[in-house]
């Protein structure tokens, strides 16, 4: 098998996944297209050589429906022979269409391969292309189907995690991203959102609140109590895990990943190809893996899937030196550390989705981005990259630098 | 033409009036032959051009109580023998009677000529759903109008249209709660709906159904017109995400699943909604085929319906006896159960005279049922009349003298042999020889308190349940030498105050309190073992149970427990009693102070409303904690219901319950033992004899000596009979036909 490799990483910024987000001007196309404009231009890029362009998308439907990276590449100006194709693992997304495109290099199919994802949360809306996972009672029986949060709240009160832990965590991610901020650390991969005359739309992730602190988050109502109560979800999960009583809601707008709108792309290809476009490749993938989990907790698979991974890449969690886990909610990374006792100065180290956001179909790619940076910056070499994800599964994997 | 069960009369503006009238029934309902007549009335109706449309109607006090649910038990006998040749034919044989009636009642709303359902009384099932294919609907207005598709009750589900009309009809919420409920409703309530079209004055019923006609109504449903839009909105839309979503949710916490019926009505709706009418018909019929086949349907049909039916009927009362037709029934102890069955009693408009030792304690008694009254009074359910009347029939007194004229005494007084031996003899001095004495003892032996009467003959137990306003079920306990005229009497009030008998032969804690204490003292071992008392709740919940042993515990009273305990120690000796559980119950009472719901400590905590109840933290300290992940939450189920089956079965052994009817239907309604199952012993023909004699010997492996399955269980695992093959108890009538 041939090895694949990454030659570059970029995003947008975050905007505000409401009506009054910067970025809700931006069709979701123009924003897949600003980053497929950015690698080209950066990389001096000729895109009749690119051999497929892989975007996350979890929903595709509306503005972002037809294949979205195809007429992104339209809008960007690529050459007609850079094909695209759509795909969705939910929130992990953007990391899969990576693993993918890694898949078809090392395979030997493809040697440049653009692969990442776009959401405009604010434009399409969240959950808008349906599904029978949630509405169909064939389906939503046997999978226990309830909402991310419930189940968040299910994850902190079956390993103990308190409102102050939750509350906790999310300051300090705020704290992270801030100080990541100011010190220019995401510098590399953000590209601004400019308009057709060169005005800036956007250049800083807009979600951001570094001065929460545990006082005002303690003021926030927990958002889940109404569904677990009133749409019975609270009796699901205490159904699926019959020892506990009842359910801790402790998740709030503050302790869980912001609604924004956002893009990336990661430019992937052969060693072959590094050498054809003259650039010099910056991490490997190692290796990567997905796996169910149990869907009732749902958010649990990045554990599961890390320990499979582990396994099959013959590694140990110690030889990882950076960990990135996607913050959908505060419980799902206090999980995951206190399941493979990591130091919080491994994980998460320049803050995630509780301060920045998530674009769901985005995210896995612009966290993989964020974490090679700071392995350079760090001069480290390993780091492993995971996300839960809707109906019980996990994506996983790890990068090292060349 | 002429009909068996109809009459079909045309008025001189071309209206028929079909009115449904069943000779030799008190009640209509749905036979092959009503189907066939009513087939040949709507081509009746089409052809005749004379005809412009029809009404139909009942020509009883009620509508139809709807489908003949024992053809339905004939049809799946057929099914299950042609299943055994050819199982493709069967299935096909079923898919097909399933769609009968829906077909039928699809042919009549494309006839082409307007109907109109004209609801004189109750309406249920099959004739709901006939009257929703009419393209009018009035109801009289009367508190005897009742409407509802009440099918998933037993285990089955509306076929015939119900759940793709209704949801057509109103909006999604409120079709899915009334078809998944089986929810009642007033004509008010399914006008509000749109379920209906016109409430009417019983009187101008026929005139406002046939105006209806006259006015032009259109013979077109709305499904059937272009354009048509669900009233709830499409299901893939905002609503429809804000719907689904918690209704599954809301089905699994209500069922656990246990019930597939309410199941497939959930799927029927959501995939009928999302095809055009007569596909959602067909979507329907499948799920009905499939349903049918279900043990759960097969259970449930059995004991909640038509054993029900005939325990209620009387099915046990001796033959041979006249009716006894009460004037004045005595109640002694006025207490919370005594003042309980005075209520009752009452209610059911016979004359009480409830005594005590003092008349302030007697006239505590009778304001219970003032409260009781008042209530339902405040909630509507009873007009202020009703409780005047319900008063001036209670009698409160201190005076024994007062029973005279009693044709039945009940004594609730304290459980003490000597307080009840004082009380039968003062008593027996007033009321008449052929009066009959009932105890309403929950511990002592009848046998033994017969010993105190002068006429053991009519000397009986009646042993009620508390609440006795609310629970459903009353044993009837058989003394060695109680005569059949006082079964006879016994069963008559249980049937007059419309509450379900069955026949005990006397045992130490008769059949209910048996099973009972079974199914608590395993709870009682779990935590022993260290399984998280959420979890044994929990697990309680899941197999069906309505409330978890240890909440139970404390509704009776952990002290009762210990009293209980001690008692049987006194009684059979040490090993009578686990000394493990005899600790548990000893550190609850006497170390903890914790004794249930009345001081509100037990097993749970009981924080002041509106808070919930809460285990007491305390619990994990007792006993050291297993991880939940050790815990195999399924067998803790199976530990929960075999428990109590194994007791039933010994009670059968023993001959304590003769009738498998009785076991089934009482442990339902005494302590609602997991109704999809049909009861504990059809829980164990369910499973089947031979495969539950190997659960029970691993679990008494693993688990100790009440698992042990009992010789009659082993034998019928053997022969591989049922419980119903083993004590049919239709034996006796077949016998009595063959003769």
């Amino acid at each position: 098998m041939a090895d694949a490799f990454v030659y570059d990483a970029v995003r947008t910024p975050r905007g505000k996944g409401k009506k009054d987000g910067s970025l809700h001007e931006v069709p979701a196309v123009r924003l897949g297209a600003k980053v497929l404009e950015a690698l080209r231009d950066r990389n001096g890029l000729d895109t009749a050589e690119v051999d497929d362009i892989i975007f996350g998308c979890v929903d595709p439907v509306g503005e972002a429906g037809s294949v979205i990276p195809r007429s992104a590449a339209f809008e960007a100006g690529y050459d007609n022979k850079a094909p695209g194709m759509q795909i969705s693992r939910f929130c992990a997304s953007g990391l899969d269409a990576i693993n993918f495109g890694a898949a078809k290099i090392a395979q030997g199919a493809d040697e440049i391969v653009i692969a990442g994802g776009v959401e405009s949360m604010s434009r399409v809306g969240m959950g808008m292309s349906g599904g029978a996972w949630f509405m169909d009672p064939s389906v939503g029986m046997p999978a226990w189907f309830m909402p991310q949060g419930v189940s968040a709240d299910l994850i902190a009160t079956k390993y103990g995690f308190s409102r102050d832990d939750v509350d906790g965590y999310a300051v300090e991610s705020q704290k992270r991203a801030a100080k990541a901020w100011e010190k220019g650390y995401f510098k590399k991969s953000v590209v601004p959102v400019k308009d057709q005359n060169g005005l800036t739309i956007l250049d800083h992730d807009e979600h951001m609140r570094p001065t929460t602190d545990m006082q005002s988050l303690g003021q926030l109502n927990p958002s889940f109590v109404m569904p677990g109560e009133m749409g019975g979800f609270d009796a699901i999960a205490v159904q699926r895990y019959p020892e506990l009583e009842e359910i801790n809601h402790v998740h709030h707008a503050g302790n869980s990943s912001g609604i924004v709108d956002g893009a990336a792309a990661v430019l992937l290809g052969s060693k072959k190809a590094g050498k054809t476009l003259g650039l010099k490749p910056r991490a490997r993938i190692r290796a990567f893996s997905n796996i169910g989990s149990e869907p009732a907790m749902m958010l649990t698979g990045p554990v599961d899937v890390t320990e499979k991974l582990l396994k099959r890449a013959k590694m140990k969690i110690s030889d990882i030196d950076l960990f990135e886990l996607n913050e959908a909610f505060a419980s799902v990374v206090l999980r995951y550390m206190q399941a493979f006792e990591i130091p919080h100065d491994k994980i998460n180290v320049n803050g995630g989705a509780i301060a920045m956001g998530h674009p769901l179909g985005a995210t896995g790619a612009m966290i993989l981005g964020t974490v090679l940076d700071e392995l350079e910056r760090r001069d480290l070499n390993t780091a492993l990259v995971t996300l839960c994800i809707g109906a019980g599964m996990g994506t996983a994997t790890i990068i090292e630098r060349v | 033409m002429t009909y068996t069960n109809f009459t079909v009369e045309t008025d001189a503006d071309g209206v028929a009036l079909v009115t449904w009238n069943m000779p030799d029934r008190s009640m209509n309902v749905f036979t092959e032959e009503v189907m066939n007549e009513l087939d040949k009335i709507i081509d009746q109706v089409v052809a005749d051009a004379g005809i412009k449309g029809a009404v139909i109607t009942s020509g009883k006090e009620t509508f139809s109580g709807g489908a003949d649910l024992t053809m339905l038990q004939k049809m799946l006998k057929i099914f299950a023998k042609e299943k055994a040749k050819d199982p493709e034919k069967a299935a096909k044989l079923l898919f097909d009677n399933a769609g009968r009636m829906g077909g039928l009642w699809r042919k009549l709303e494309t006839s082409g000529k307007p109907w109109v359902s004209a609801i004189n009384g109750t309406c249920m099932g099959g004739a709901f759903e006939l009257s929703l294919a009419c393209h009018g609907r009035v109801a009289a207005d009367s508190d005897k109008v009742k409407m509802a598709l009440p099918e998933v009750k037993v285990g089955i589900f509306p076929g015939a249209g119900g759940t793709q009309r209704v949801p057509r009809l109103t909006d999604t919420q409120q079709a899915l709660q009334m078809l998944t409920s089986g929810q009642t409703l007033s004509p008010q309530k399914a006008k509000s709906m749109g379920l209906i079209h016109e409430i009417a004055e019983p009187k101008k019923l026929i005139e406002t159904a046939k105006a209806m006609i006259k006015n032009g109504l259109k013979p077109v449903q709305p499904w059937d017109e272009k354009g048509f839009k669900l009233p709830g909105g499409p299901v893939y839309s905002a609503a429809g995400a804000n719907l689904w979503p918690p209704a599954i949710a809301i089905l699994r916490r209500e069922t656990y699943g246990n019930y597939p019926a309410a199941t497939a009505i959930l799927k029927s709706v959501y995939e009928g909604l999302l095809v055009p009418f007569d596909t959602g018909l067909r979507i329907e019929q499948r799920y009905f085929t499939e349903i049918m086949q279900t043990k759960e349907a097969a259970a449930m049909i059995r004991s909640l319906f038509v054993s029900l039916q005939e325990l209620n009927k009387g099915a046990r009362r001796p033959d041979g006896i006249a009716d006894t037709k009460f004037k004045k029934i005595g109640i002694i102890g006025a207490g919370f159960m005594g003042a309980g069955i005075a209520y009752v009693t009452a209610k059911a408009g016979i004359p009480v005279v409830l005594v005590d030792r003092d008349q302030e304690s007697a006239d505590k008694g009778k304001a219970h049922s003032d409260s009781l009254i008042s209530e339902q009074v405040k909630k509507g359910r009873a007009k202020a009349e009703d409780r005047e009347k319900l008063l001036s029939l209670i009698t409160p007194s201190a005076d024994y003298a007062d029973l005279a004229g009693c044709d039945l005494v009940v004594e609730a007084v304290f459980e003490d042999s000597e307080v009840k031996k004082v009380t039968t003899e003062k008593a027996e001095a007033v009321i008449k020889s052929s009066a009959v004495f009932a105890s309403n003892t929950s511990t002592i032996p009848i046998t033994s308190l017969a010993k105190n009467s002068a006429r053991p003959k009519n000397f009986i137990g009646i042993h009620f349940f508390s609440p006795v306003d609310k629970m459903m079920l009353v044993e009837i306990i058989m003394g060695k030498k109680t005569g059949d005229k006082a079964l006879a009497v016994a069963m008559d009030f249980v049937r007059a105050i419309k509450k379900t008998p069955i026949v005990v032969n006397d045992t130490r804690g008769f059949y209910v309190n048996r099973c009972v204490l079974r199914y608590m003292s395993e709870a009682f071992k779990m935590l022993i073992e260290g399984v998280p008392a959420a979890m044994i709740e929990n697990a309680a919940k899941a197999a069906g149970m309505p409330v978890g042993p240890l909440a139970l515990t404390d509704e009776t009273a952990v002290d009762l427990a210990q009293k209980i305990m001690k008692q049987t120690i006194r009684d059979l000796g040490e090993k009578a009693v686990d000394p493990r559980q005899m600790a548990l119950i000893n550190t609850m009472v006497d170390t903890h102070g914790r004794l249930g719901r009345k001081n509100i400590k037990g097993f749970y905590d009981y924080p002041a409303k509106p808070a919930k109840k809460k285990l007491w933290p305390g619990l994990k300290d007792l006993y050291p904690q297993l991880a939940p992940e050790k815990v195999d939450v399924e067998e803790l189920k199976q530990r929960l219901l075999s428990v109590i089956a194994l007791e039933a079965v010994r009670v059968m052994e023993e001959g304590i319950v003769t009738d498998p009817r009785e076991a089934d239907v009482g442990s339902i309604l005494a302590f609602g033992f997991a109704p999809y199952t049909g009861g504990a012993l059809s829980y164990i023909d369910g499973i089947g004899a031979k495969k539950f004699v190997k659960i029970a010997k691993e679990l008494q492996k693993k688990y100790g000596a009440e698992f042990k399955a009992p010789k009659l269980l082993i034998d019928m695992a053997e022969k591989g009979e049922t419980f119903y093959q083993r004590f049919d108890p239709y034996a006796k009538a077949e016998e009595k036909k063959a003769a």
